[in-house]
């Protein structure tokens, strides 16, 4: 088959094309590439309310939205509805990122730990933190602290099965290495295992994000005074659907700003990691 | 027990070690003794027992039965066979894992091998031989007594492992630790060792004391003479 030439020589072996393998990565990213859903949603949107297909008692137009949203701008109501449920849903957050970090060490690190905290970790994970919503009412009454909890206790647990998990996969061979070079049990904690627990946390942190803000929605439709979900369940009951349109967006964006957040971290702490999508 | 005078002065001193795995002894009665700054190659057919013998002397057996004396120094080394480093700390952090205020002589052993300028690179932007090089960063950064590698360079190509065999001769020169190295290849033990041991069924069977003149080369016939020897010894008949 090769055939040896002399460099200026061309023949027709030289010149037939390489044959190019098919990759089996997904490709270069598209520029923007994650708008374009949206934005075609958006344009659907547009075109109904513009030729009137959509009634607007059923769903207002997307300009009357932003013309309501500017009202609600204007008269600062908008603007403490989102703080406020901001606050419950960030406390809710970082309470039970503390909870479910400190439980995964508990009970990765020792089996005394894992034995007792697992177990009814794992019943808690069955029960929706959802359907302990009259209980708590019961124990808590309707205040913050009743809507602060729900939203820890549906934050906690997705934040300590991934960590606890990360923390149990950890490699072995690194566990033999740390023996090796004598590490001592903190620096193995703050070398070996925080780090090689990470991917695991901050997987779990973005179902934690989500998780909180699903929470905040519903503890805030319920005999709520203040919040983005109160203001919604105002507007059902004069059937203003522009203002629960606005809630809708702003949960989104709201949703859509945190999961960012966390991918940005993720990108930023697992800098070291090479996978398929980088 | 009458202590001898090699006893005194040995870096590691191993008598009648025996290690069971499920009933079945993988080493059965193991002497051997290393003196400092002794350089020693284990040859063995695969599953005889080599990496066990290492993970004895390196602590590293504690889910393992077995009987036997055993001293090593307090300090010792382990290289692997893959390089080990942890993937998330940067290379310099890597080497001086667990070392308090060493960075500086973390630069200047990864100067040694060669690595001057990659201290905040990510292990997985390390090709493999520089991986290693790091990994005996690592080792030598303790200063160790006892320095231990399994097949260290048996992920390595031929190139590359001739290269790291010169490094680590100038390495285990300046530094002196009593080295056991476990390999499958016999001319990589002749060239680098001061005595090749043969570990076969889990007994030593066989020791040569190499005393050919430094460059050490396959083609010189003394060299032949003791790769025929060990090959004999490993059941390889030519
Ligand atoms: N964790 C274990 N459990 C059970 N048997 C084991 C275990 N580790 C090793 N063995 C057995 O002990 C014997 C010796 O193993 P060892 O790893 O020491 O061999 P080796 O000489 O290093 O071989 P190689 O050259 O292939 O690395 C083998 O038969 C192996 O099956
Ligand atoms: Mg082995």
């Amino acid at each position: 088959m090769s055939a040896t030439t002399l460099p200026g020589l061309r023949t027709a072996e030289q010149t037939t094309p390489v044959v190019r393998r098919r990759r089996l990565g997904p490709g270069k990213p598209i520029r923007f590439g994650a708008a374009l859903g949206p934005l075609l949603v958006l344009v659907l949107w547009s075109i109904g309310s513009a030729t009137g297909r959509l009634d607007q008692r059923v769903l207002s137009a997307p300009w009357t939205v932003v013309t309501t949203a500017g009202d609600l701008i204007a008269d600062g109501r908008l603007q403490s509805n989102l703080w406020t449920s901001t606050q419950r849903a960030f406390i809710g957050l970082g309470l039970g990122v503390v909870l479910g970090v400190a439980l995964a060490l508990l009970s990765g690190l020792s089996r005394i730990g894992e034995a007792l905290l697992d177990g009814p970790i794992q019943i808690k994970r069955a029960i929706p933190s959802l359907a302990l919503l009259p209980l708590l009412i019961l124990w808590l009454g309707i205040g913050e602290s009743m809507k602060i909890v729900t939203i820890l206790l549906g934050v906690f647990v997705p934040i300590y099965l991934h960590t606890h998990n990360g923390l149990r996969t950890i490699d072995s061979r690194y566990v033999e290495l740390a023996q090796t070079v004598g590490l001592s049990q903190w620096d193995f904690i703050r070398r070996v295992v925080l780090p090689g627990a990470l991917p695991g946390f901050l997987l779990g942190l973005r179902f934690a994000v989500t998780g909180a803000w699903l929470s905040l929605v519903v503890v805030e439709q319920i005999n709520s005074t203040s919040g983005i979900g109160y203001m919604m369940e105002l507007a059902r009951t004069y059937g203003q659907t522009d203002i629960i349109i606005v809630g809708l967006v702003l949960y989104g964006v709201l949703g859509l700003l945190s999961d960012g957040a966390v991918r940005l971290i993720q990108r930023r702490a697992l800098s070291w990691r090479r996978t398929l999508a980088s | 027990m009458a202590p001898d005078a090699g006893l005194l002065t040995a870096a590691v001193q191993v008598r009648g070690l025996v290690r069971r795995y499920d009933e079945r002894a993988v080493l059965d009665g193991v002497d051997l003794a290393i003196a400092p700054g002794e350089f020693v190659a284990l040859l063995g057919k695969s599953g005889s027992g080599k990496s066990t013998l290492l993970r004895a002397l390196a602590g590293l057996d504690s889910d393992v039965t077995g009987t036997g004396e055993l001293v090593v120094p307090a300090q010792v080394s382990v290289v692997f066979q893959d390089s080990r480093l942890l993937p998330w700390a940067k290379v310099l952090d890597n080497v001086v894992l667990g070392l308090n205020g060493a960075r500086e002589r973390g630069r200047q052993s990864l100067e040694e091998v060669g690595l001057a300028g990659r201290e905040n690179a990510w292990p997985n932007e390390l090709s493999g031989g520089e991986q290693q090089r790091v990994a005996l960063a690592r080792s030598l950064v303790r200063e160790p007594e006892l320095l231990l590698a399994d097949e260290p360079f048996g992920a390595l190509d031929a190139l590359t492992r001739l290269k790291m065999h010169a490094l680590l001769r100038k390495l285990c020169a300046a530094h002196q630790p009593a080295v056991l190295l476990v390999t499958h290849d016999v001319d990589e033990a002749i060239v680098l060792a001061d005595r090749v041991i043969v570990l076969d069924q889990g007994r030593l069977v066989a020791q040569e004391q190499i005393e050919l003149a430094a460059p050490r080369s396959p083609a010189d016939p003394g060299f032949a003479a003791v790769r025929a020897r060990l090959l004999d010894a490993l059941g390889v008949s030519l």
